[in-house]
């Protein structure tokens, strides 16, 4: 057990350690969804029509309404990244190296997939406190509160992220998985517009939406936010996590996965 | 032992029922009155009024409220405690809205078809005297010391200066297009009146009655002609004004030092009237178009929650309970 906490820290501080020599990552990380919440929410401030749907308790600016989506953006560009960097470590051998230990590979998985969430999260919160500063405010508790939810959704979005990996054999073919994942996952969910939104344009849209891992992923961080209770979301996120983990130990399974294929 | 402990928690339940402060909301689509209850922030109450309430004010000990119904052509006197209409006061046709005087006895009301200021004595229930002022009466207000009422005309555009003691008018004033809703301010030296399509509040000099300020609004991402003033109130000490405008969905703060707008805070649609509660922490505005009233935080200047009434909701009074 102490062996296995001994790597479970090791390979924590490893990504804790490349986040903090990338800080252009960093920026990078914090850019992508400030331009949204500052560019582009601004623009469709008018356009997004006014009802009050829970968790919100009056009439919000659209600024306001995507902050949890932008926290879901954060999250899930982050498990792919952090995902891409494993593509890396297989090309570079260093992967090798990783999963001779003598630990089980779910373990070792499960170590890279917490100490990606938890630099994910650093990332939210500095995501927030840029809005906060721009006046875009939530209940005090609610910081507190979206913790767990923010690392629920983390470790599913990161987990997905480590499933697709498993799959790839070189670098150049992630970046396609990149944007055949992360676009239609992040459009097609309640990040943007709330479903009720999307009903009115298609009943097939809102049922795609309805059934995406992320929008619950977002709703139950919306809900968090607010300190309220999202069982629904929840059931989703956890269901979501456990099957994307369950097919990346499938994956790195040397006997069946991606292992047997690469030949 | 469980008999006790429930007979206290009951207690101490009606208890706080009874000592909850409301928010009166005239319907005018609905022809009722919504009571909300300021510690739970729900409706508690819907009572039966004439047709198409707008105006509200209570008598200055609460012992009675004052409905203007518009299409029944009567202001309604009603006891607050059980919802009876007690009788109705000859108001003239369609009253808008009306002020009660500082004496808590006269009602100054703007009858908006005939172009008049009616003047009711509440006691003797008799029209007391008919002033002649603009086209379709609106705004009403009566100076802190009573002598001086204010009717502003929607048509006319102007601010109509009624001597209380003579009961004529010594002054008219000219403001922007279709003033809505006037208030005097900071004991009786300022006077303030929304211009609704002029999309402006103008500041009198009470006692020369000449504009010393205007007040415009900027909302960014809404067009100017969204943007319309109607009813305000101020803050504890006059420093802040808020302001309601209209189909715009905001309500303005406004600093009554510098004149300057220094925030607009998202509310439902068509905001039109406002009243605080009692220690003036919190607003509460109604949204005519959404059904609503949207509670603000008056210290952070935050929407912190919008409550569903009637349709149409127009006016708004306080009222304490205890």
């Amino acid at each position: 057990m102490r062996h296995a906490l001994i790597a479970m820290r090791a390979i924590v501080l490893r990504e804790a350690l490349r986040f903090v020599h990338q800080r252009e990552r960093f920026i990078a990380a914090l850019v992508r969804p400030l331009v949204w919440l500052l560019v582009f929410a601004a623009g469709f401030r008018a356009a997004l029509g006014l009802s009050i749907t829970p968790p919100y308790q009056t009439y919000i600016t659209y600024e306001t309404y995507i902050v949890p989506g932008l926290c879901g953006m954060i999250l899930l560009f982050n498990g792919m990244q952090s995902s891409l960097s494993l593509v890396y470590d297989r090309e570079m051998g260093s992967m090798r190296l990783l999963l001779t230990a003598p630990l089980s590979r779910a373990w070792l998985l499960f170590s890279k997939l917490l100490g990606s969430t938890i630099i994910s999260i650093l990332q939210v919160y500095a995501f927030l406190l840029v809005a906060w500063l721009f006046d875009i405010t939530l209940p005090p508790l609610g910081y507190v509160a979206v913790l767990p939810a923010l690392m629920l959704a983390g470790l599913m979005l990161g987990a997905l992220g480590l499933a697709l990996s498993s799959f790839i054999k070189q670098l150049e073919n992630f970046a396609g998985v990149m944007n055949f994942v992360i676009f239609p996952m992040f459009f097609l969910s309640s990040a943007l517009y709330p479903l009720w939104k999307m009903a009115e344009s298609s009943e097939l849209l809102h049922d795609i939406c309805a059934t995406n891992p992320f929008t619950h992923g977002v709703e139950l961080i919306r809900f968090a936010l607010y300190v309220e209770w999202n069982g629904m979301a929840f059931l989703w996120t956890a269901l979501a996590t456990v099957a994307f983990m369950a097919l990346a130990v499938w994956g790195y399974d040397p006997a069946r996965g991606m292992m047997t294929r690469k030949g | 032992m469980k008999l006790p402990i429930l007979t206290t928690l009951t207690a101490a339940l009606l208890s706080t029922t009874a000592l909850a402060d409301e928010i009166w909301v005239t319907n005018e689509k609905d022809d009722t009155i919504s009571v909300i209850d300021i510690e739970t922030m729900e409706v508690v109450r819907t009572i039966e009024t004439g047709e198409r309430p707008r105006g509200i004010t209570f008598s200055k000990d609460f012992s009675v409220v004052y409905i203007c119904a518009s299409d029944s052509d009567a202001v309604q006197v009603m006891d607050p405690n059980t919802g009876e209409i007690l009788h109705d006061l000859p108001s003239g046709e369609d009253p808008e809205q009306f002020v009660l005087h500082p004496d808590n006895r006269h009602l100054y009301i703007a009858n908006e078809d005939d172009a008049i200021t009616t003047v009711v004595d509440t006691e003797t229930r008799t029209v007391v005297a008919q002033i002649d002022v603009g086209i379709e009466p609106e705004g009403m207000a009566v100076s802190p010391d009573g002598k001086i009422a204010i009717t502003t005309s929607e048509t006319t555009n102007m601010a109509h200066w009624i001597d209380t003691e003579t009961q004529t008018l010594f002054a008219n004033t000219l403001v922007d297009s279709r003033p809505r809703h006037a208030e005097f301010v900071k004991d009786g030296t300022e006077l303030w009146v929304s211009a609704e399509i002029g999309g402006t509040i103008s500041v009198f000099d009470v006692t020369t009655q000449t504009e010393k300020a205007k007040i415009d609004f900027d909302i960014d991402n809404i067009h100017p002609d969204r943007v319309q003033p109607v009813g305000f109130e101020f803050t504890t000490g006059d420093t802040h004004a808020f302001v309601a405008l209209g189909p715009s969905n905001h309500v303005a703060v406004v600093n009554a030092e510098t004149y300057e707008v220094e925030e607009y805070i998202l509310v439902g649609r068509r905001v039109w009237h406002m009243d605080f509660n009692r220690d003036r922490s919190q607003l509460f505005t109604t949204n005519g178009v959404s059904g609503d009233v949207t509670v603000i935080d008056v210290a952070s200047r935050k929407a912190i929650k919008s409550i569903k009434v009637g349709r149409f909701p127009w006016g708004a009074a306080f009222r304490p309970t205890d």
